[in-house]
């Protein structure tokens, strides 16, 4: 049974078809690379695995179960956790604070109002192995908001980590940033998919990144499936060239 | 002085202050029931804030739920028995019941939208009791009944003929109330509003079902503004339909932001500036709204953080 499986999903924006019968499986421990040219569907695909839109057709199975109308919480209880293109955390509480809550919701605190001091120190524990697996722990007490991008872009990884996901989807991890901290951030990505056996699927504009760390690549171009393969067989397929690679080199 | 002692140190001087209020009101002009507002509207503030600081959703109509309660008690005390706990217990209960239905009903909008429709409902309660006469005393509010002493089992606890007792047990539920709010937003599910009002997308993709937690939010909140509409009904043992219009809903925010909204204390400091500046200047003009709108822009504009996001400003 493949980790995730996309059958036929279609999407239309009115007239806009953004994503045109689309099927992709992804299997367990597999770290998947999405790319395509702009406006190729990718965020809209990345958007319609993680319940951010309902299909207009077609179907997404997690695990071998239906999710196409799952909501985005429960697909997260189901095990699914995911990053955006654009950071999103939470910008007025310190990264230990960031990290303290999707911590207490794997654990299943989502409504509990109160701790006790033996799983309140469980928490912390975990929290703090997430800061040192993230490069964090030295920035652990600061506001999320005043750290660099880069350690932004990790902190929002380790919380879709922290939620101890079977399935994680990463968007652009390393859109707007140097190359050293691009490297850090694929060594991480490599780190976690060796680690943790977590299944991966990333979106990704920078080619070093994807043909390193890839283990098969979708290609997507205006809303279909152009290609998918091993990076070796990508960089080598011509269709791609034509559309994609060829442009720019 | 390390952060968390010198919150320990304000926390105590809050505290005393509060115990010893009715004893030094009267020598700095005041009186006892001044004393009682404060904190009865610091907990309205409160509650409000509980939402609008801390799950960062704007309520603009909670005075339907403070209202709610108030008629609720002062109609037990009227009509069905002269218990002050039944009448506390029903009131309270008649307001978070009230919230929970209006809440489950708007909890998908945001922002301004949210804030328009809670002032809607709100002056839909506000309505009903201005017409129904019979029932409601109309706008010549609820009278003819007050707060009756209660029989604690080893002696009665005389609210009704001092001030002063009431202003205790006034304390003794503010105490209580805040003592559980804080405690909630220490919790994992305060976490996760202060999560919502941080960032609702992240929020709802960490696996929190957003609109549930705002309701619950929601509820809980109403359920403190219900308790301050009870005990500001027994203090005046009266309630008329100002205590469920929107301009006292938008006082309480007023509250709030005056004195800090990201703050826990905040909104009570805020009630006591906001209490305060009423009856003092009241007693020279009838615009004390104006000083009071003339002192909200100022902070606004100056200090977003509010009277104690300066003093924490000062101090760091």
């Amino acid at each position: 049974m493949s980790m995730l499986e996309v059958k036929s999903v279609t999407q239309k924006f009115g007239s806009l078809v953004a994503v045109n019968n689309v099927s992709m499986a992804v299997e367990k421990g597999e770290l998947r690379a999405l790319i395509g040219p702009n406006g190729a569907g990718k965020t809209t695909f990345f958007n319609l695995i993680s319940g951010f839109f309902r299909p207009t057709a077609g179907h997404i199975l997690l695990e071998g179960k239906d999710i196409t109308l799952t909501k985005p919480h429960e697909r997260v209880a189901m095990g699914m956790a995911r990053t955006f293109q654009v950071t999103e955390i939470f910008p007025e509480l310190t990264v230990r604070q960031n990290l303290r809550t999707p911590v207490e919701l794997a654990m299943g605190w989502r409504l509990r109002p109160w701790v006790s001091s033996a799983d309140d120190a469980r928490a912390r524990a975990r929290v703090q192995e997430l800061l040192e697996l993230g490069g964090l722990a030295a920035n652990a007490d600061r506001l999320t908001g005043e750290l660099s991008h880069g350690d932004q872009r990790a902190t929002e990884i380790m919380m879709a980590l922290a939620l101890q996901p079977r399935l994680l989807l990463l968007d652009e991890p390393t859109a707007g940033m140097g190359s050293r901290e691009t490297y850090s951030t694929a060594m991480l990505i490599r780190r976690l998919h060796r680690e943790q056996e977590l299944t991966i699927v990333l979106v990704e504009h920078d080619m070093r990144v994807i043909f390193n760390l890839a283990d098969r690549i979708t290609v997507l171009a205006e809303g279909q499936v152009l290609d998918e393969g091993t990076p070796d067989d990508i960089a080598a397929s011509e269709p791609v060239q034509m559309a994609y690679l060829g442009k720019a080199a | 002085m390390s952060e968390r002692n010198s919150k320990l140190v304000w926390n105590v001087i809050l505290w005393i202050v509060l115990l010893t209020m009715p004893y030094w009101m009267n020598a700095v002009g005041g009186y006892t029931g001044l004393a009682t507002r404060v904190l009865v509207l610091g907990l309205a503030a409160m509650s409000v804030n509980f939402l609008l600081g801390f799950t960062g959703v704007l309520s603009f109509g909670h005075a339907a739920y403070f209202g709610l309660g108030a008629y609720g008690v002062g109609m037990i005390l009227k009509y069905i028995a002269p218990s002050t706990p039944l009448g506390i217990l029903v009131g309270v209960l008649v307001g978070t019941l009230g919230a929970a239905v209006v809440g489950a009903l708007i909890v998908k909008l945001r922002g301004i939208y949210f804030a328009m429709v809670t002032i809607a409902f709100g002056q839909m309660f506000y309505f009903i009791a201005f017409r129904w006469n019979t029932v409601t005393g109309g706008d010549d509010g609820l009278n003819g009944w007050r707060r009756m002493p209660i029989d604690l089992g080893l002696g009665k606890l005389d609210i009704a003929s001092s001030g002063q007792i009431y202003y205790y047990m006034v304390l003794a539920l503010f105490a209580v109330s805040v003592g559980i709010m804080a405690l909630i937003l220490r919790s994992p599910f305060g976490r996760t509003l202060l999560a919502i009002r941080e960032n609702e997308r992240r929020a709802r993709f960490l696996g929190i079902p957003v609109e549930r937690h705002i309701w619950i939010a929601f509820i809980i909140s109403a359920a403190f503004a219900s308790l301050a509409g009870v005990l500001y009904a027994l203090l005046n043992n009266f309630v008329d339909p100002r205590s469920l219009h929107w301009t006292l809903s938008g006082n309480f925010v007023i509250m709030a932001v005056v004195g800090g909204m990201r703050s826990f204390w905040g909104p009570l400091i805020g009630a006591a500036i906001f209490v305060v500046l009423q009856d003092y200047v009241s007693s020279y003009t009838q615009n004390w709204m104006f000083f009071i709108g003339i002192f909200f822009v100022l902070i606004v504009l100056f200090f977003p953080r509010g009277v104690l996001g300066i003093i924490r400003r000062r101090q760091s």
